[in-house]
């Protein structure tokens, strides 16, 4: 038997390395192998410091927090002085109720930031897998009633305020909101159209919509739903503006939403759909029960991606005048008082939109880790 | 084997049918009577697949007629649900739902096609998993088990749909060698309740064992059929010479 090794008892566990020296031999490895490498690393990071004290003197050293109240309204000669060495955060302590609520009338703002704390509870509840139910449907629907009821008042003592003196972080919600819980199902639908083989009349109007809406910027798209819409309807019949805006969003969002579905529709092996074809399983039953829930958790990381893109692109309601976030900051800069702190305010911007994304994020992360444990494959 | 006046459960008269301009099955004719197993043999390429897998429309014919219990398949869409009701298929690659638990593999389709109350369906199911002896892995995943129990699971979930057919494509043929032998038992003991049968396989032992009858295909065609000794041991023509040559070689 020579030339056969046999081991007759199991050989002892090595022990794993310790944390720190891994740590230590990694460093070595990656940021300081050569002459070269070492040197570049030290230069990267004294510009990496450079930068972050520059910016902690900026925006904590030599801030401004708050200016005098005069008669006239806020006094900025203080933020004036600093000729940018400093952050000016008093314009924020001043114009964050206009950034985050836009031209809704001051004294019933309330109603506006009850909306958004609903809007968050909303999701909340939505990502914890306790509450996936059918009841959920109907707590989404009670909810946005709600929502849509304290917006535009007009019962109950609440003044009446019309979609044009809406405003800000509330809009930006709403337009994200419907746009995507109305866009995801049309999503499915289309790319299911789309690959249907028994339908040719439907699936050419799956793929004439998917390719029409995707060659054609929002933008574009917006623009048309704003100002040629209205030119070829009848007299008197003129929807709300928000509402056509909301239109080519969700249109926009279904057609690239579709596309990711599709994607997740052609990773699933024939196997599964001969299997649910031979147990009698109607279509809508095939892919309800099979083909769908296998889809779509295939695709969650590039869904996430086109949900927290197109939570940015509604910002683009800009261009027809719709006082989203961006907007109401933009408008914000307008006050002669505070010209120039453009910093301050689009910072503050960029940390509102990164918190929202960044949960978005997070969940579909955790998501997955859990999906992926439920079925080791 | 059947009484005379009894229907056939699956009579296939003439089907022919192309892929593209490649004749896969060349007037094909095969009588299945009730409660009978027919072992289906045949190289690779020889239509046997595509054949079974026409007797529930997986496929569909071109040409000539299949009736199954009683029911022709054509473009019909509601004789086709009557045939997928009452025949139960098992693949070569098992095709679990890898996102459905076992137990909910299994009660999926008696609940949703056969409208049964789901304890009903899982007093079902977990009947089935004992008879295939597995009724312990109820609450796992797919992924989670091995190959021969995922294929005995498959096999569960079939009988579940009480199917008066069971169709059997390769079921052993992906299967690792010592896992071969717990999916056989079960399709055994199956044979033996009474189940009409249809298998494609090439385990010999298999066919010796419970087939009625056995069915030689190549290039599309019916060649050879009749009692597992006879085809063994007297075979009539080249070809199927050929075959068991060449599929005996390796044992």
């Amino acid at each position: 038997m020579s030339g056969t090794a046999i081991a007759a008892a199991p050989s002892p566990p090595h022990l794993r390395p310790r944390w720190g020296a891994a740590v230590i031999r990694w460093l070595r490895a990656n940021l300081f192998s050569s002459w070269w490498s070492t040197a570049l690393t030290l230069v990267l990071v004294y510009l990496l410091l450079r930068w972050a004290w520059g910016f902690v003197d900026w925006a904590i050293v030599h801030a401004v927090w708050s200016v005098p109240q005069t008669p006239k309204g806020p006094d900025p000669t203080a933020c004036r002085q600093l000729q940018g060495r400093g952050a000016c955060w008093a314009v924020i302590g001043d114009k964050w109720r206009f950034i985050l609520f836009g031209q809704y009338p001051y004294d019933w703002q309330w109603r506006p930031a009850l909306c958004v704390v609903l809007f968050i509870a909303l999701y909340a509840i939505s990502a914890m897998r306790r509450f996936w139910r059918r009841e959920l449907g109907l707590l989404w629907i009670a909810t946005l009633v709600v929502i849509f009821a304290l917006m535009w008042g007009g019962f109950a003592g609440l003044g009446f305020v019309p979609t044009n003196q809406w405003g800000g972080l509330p809009i930006t919600l709403i337009l994200s909101t419907f746009g995507l819980a109305a866009a995801f199902p049309l999503a499915v639908l289309v790319a299911l159209g789309r690959r249907s083989t028994g339908m040719p009349v439907v699936r050419v109007l799956c793929v004439a919509y998917v390719e029409l809406i995707r060659g054609v910027p929002l933008i574009s798209l917006l623009f048309m739903a704003s100002v040629m819409f209205p030119l070829f309807m009848p007299e008197g019949m003129n929807p709300d503006k928000l509402l056509r805006a909301q239109v080519a969003i969700i249109l926009f969002a279904g057609a690239y939403l579709a596309e990711v579905v599709r994607g997740g529709l052609q990773t699933l092996p024939k196997g599964q759909y001969e299997a649910a074809d031979a147990l009698g399983l109607g279509y809508w039953q095939k892919m309800r029960l099979i083909v769908l829930p296998q889809a779509l958790r295939l695709v969650i990381p590039p869904l996430v991606n086109t949900f927290i893109s197109f939570f940015k692109d509604t910002s683009l309601v800009l261009i027809i005048g719709i006082y989203d976030l961006l907007t109401a900051g933009k408008v914000a800069l307008a006050d002669p008082a505070w010209t120039g702190f453009a910093s301050e305010i689009y910072l503050l911007l960029a940390v509102i939109y990164f918190l929202f994304c960044f949960a978005m994020s997070r969940y579909s992360h955790g998501l997955e880790a859990h999906l992926a444990r439920a079925r080791t494959r | 084997m059947s009484e005379t006046n009894e229907a056939p459960a699956i009579l296939l008269d003439r089907v022919n049918k192309w892929y593209g301009q490649i004749h896969v099955l060349r007037d094909v004719s095969l009588t299945v009577a009730q409660r009978e197993r027919v072992v289906v043999l045949g190289p690779s390429g020889s239509g046997k697949s595509t054949m079974i897998r026409c007797i529930n429309r997986l496929e569909e014919h071109q040409q000539g007629r299949i009736v199954v219990d009683g029911t022709e398949l054509t473009g019909d869409l509601r004789a086709l649900d009557t045939v997928r009701r009452e025949v139960g298929m098992v693949f070569q690659s098992f095709n679990l739902f890898p996102h459905l638990t076992i137990l909910e593999n299994c009660v999926l389709a008696p609940i949703h096609v056969r409208k049964m109350p789901r304890a009903e369906a899982e007093e079902l199911a977990m009947g089935l998993l004992k008879r295939v002896r597995i009724p312990e892995q109820a609450k796992k995943y797919p992924g989670q088990l091995s190959g021969g129990q995922q294929q005995r699971v498959a096999i569960a979930r079939a009988l579940c749909m009480r199917p008066k057919i069971m169709l059997f494509d390769e079921p052993t043929s992906a299967l690792d060698p010592e896992m071969i032998k717990e999916v056989l038992d079960v399709m055994v003991e199956l044979a033996e309740s009474g189940m009409t049968m249809v298998c494609v396989t090439h385990e010999m032992g298999f066919a010796r064992r419970v087939a009625d009858r056995v069915v030689f295909m190549d290039r599309g065609e019916v060649v050879e059929s009749g009692p597992p000794a006879t085809i063994f041991e007297k075979p009539e023509t080249e070809r199927l010479k050929t075959f068991l040559s060449q599929i005996l070689r390796g044992h």
